[in-house]
């Protein structure tokens, strides 16, 4: 491999964007790959299939031997709300390999005692972004219910092109948060992503119930992320 | 946030060949290219290893690691990539196994 291929991964994989690394096993070339520059053909279908499983392998495509070396950022689930529903999301995420963290301007609710060992933000969505930005391999949950508080951090998520953007409230709630949206500039379709009422159907009762359907609803998100056959998109 | 952004530039195998060529050393990158069976780490894991044989990154549970040092330095010499084969199943062309009983197939090519 070139010193210049191996510096285009590694810029990539700073700046948590997805690139897979082809190394030719009979020739010994090199060449870094991205989401929506797939090459045409049999490599190229091998190529998607990677980015979307994120596992990488050996294949043979179009008569060559191909290392598909598949570099994907860490997903990472940005939860706005330090609520009960919250609390029970914390472990599970944890558990299921997606780290949370968590914004709420609300210092009552952002407690270190309620959010035992969780990155905790007692502060404005506003504030936190600007330092800390969203990405296309960041899922973002609004749980306040309080538009003044998850309004911002929707809008930035979707201009960010979230790989999961799910708010919770009514249907009613949600027609007027689309309003809302509507009037800080979101397009329709941008607005069509947002998953509400949030959490996959599962008849959730309980916080904790709550927390499992969102949960299965980011991981459902993030392994169809914006490839052929999946929905969302990822840059 | 900041540990999950970014890469662990002191531990990251690819960020080390990058910083230890910046600094004028030679470097051969290994690849795990094919598993079967258990084996230790998964295919894309990386050991890096320069010519004095220092090395960062894995590609086995640390047991054939000292193998893959030998035949980078042989890879830094020739500047010809070369396929190595671990495991118990292929005893006969190789001193060095994987305990776990699983096979590997590493890819080791010098960074030019």
């Amino acid at each position: 491999m070139d010193v210049s291929t191996l510096k285009t991964l590694n810029e990539a994989r700073r700046a948590r964007r997805a690139a897979i690394l082809a190394t030719g096993l009979d020739d010994g070339e090199s060449r870094v790959l991205f989401e929506g520059d797939v090459p045409p053909g049999e490599l190229g279908e091998h190529v998607l299939k990677a980015f979307r499983t994120g596992n990488s392998l050996a294949v043979e495509a179009e008569g060559r031997r191909v290392f598909l070396n598949v570099h994907l950022p860490r997903p990472r689930l940005v939860v706005i709300g330090a609520v009960h529903i919250s609390q029970a999301l914390a472990p599970m995420a944890r558990v299921a390999g997606y780290p949370l963290e968590i914004i709420d301007p609300r210092t009552a609710f952002a407690t270190p005692e309620r959010f035992p060992d969780v990155t905790l933000h007692a502060e404005w969505p506003e504030t936190v972004l600007a330092q800390h930005p969203l990405d296309g391999y960041t899922a973002v949950a609004a749980v306040t219910h309080d538009p003044k508080i998850d309004d911002f951090a929707l809008k930035a998520a979707l201009d960010a092109g979230c790989f999961y953007v799910g708010a919770l409230g009514s249907r009613r709630t949600h027609a007027k948060r689309v309003e809302r949206l509507a009037a800080m500039g979101a397009g329709e379709d941008e607005i069509a992503r947002i998953r509400a009422p949030i959490g996959l159907n599962i008849g959730a009762a309980t916080p904790a119930e709550i927390a499992v359907a969102v949960l299965g609803e980011v991981i459902a998100a993030f392994r169809s992320r914006g490839l052929a056959g999946g929905e969302g998109r990822a840059s | 946030m900041d540990e999950m952004a970014h890469l662990d530039e002191t531990r990251d195998p690819l960020a080390v060949a990058e910083s230890w060529r910046a600094e004028g050393r030679q470097v051969a990158l290994a690849t795990v290219v094919e598993t079967w069976g258990s084996a230790p780490r998964p295919a894309g894991s990386h050991l890096v290893i320069d010519a004095d044989g220092n090395f960062q990154g894995s590609v086995s549970g640390g047991c054939v690691e000292g193998a893959v040092v030998t035949e980078a330095a042989e890879v830094l010499d020739t500047g010809k990539p070369r396929m190595l084969e671990f495991g118990v199943a292929d005893e006969t062309a190789w001193r060095v196994g994987l305990s776990c009983g699983g096979r590997i197939r590493v890819y080791v090519e010098p960074l030019n």
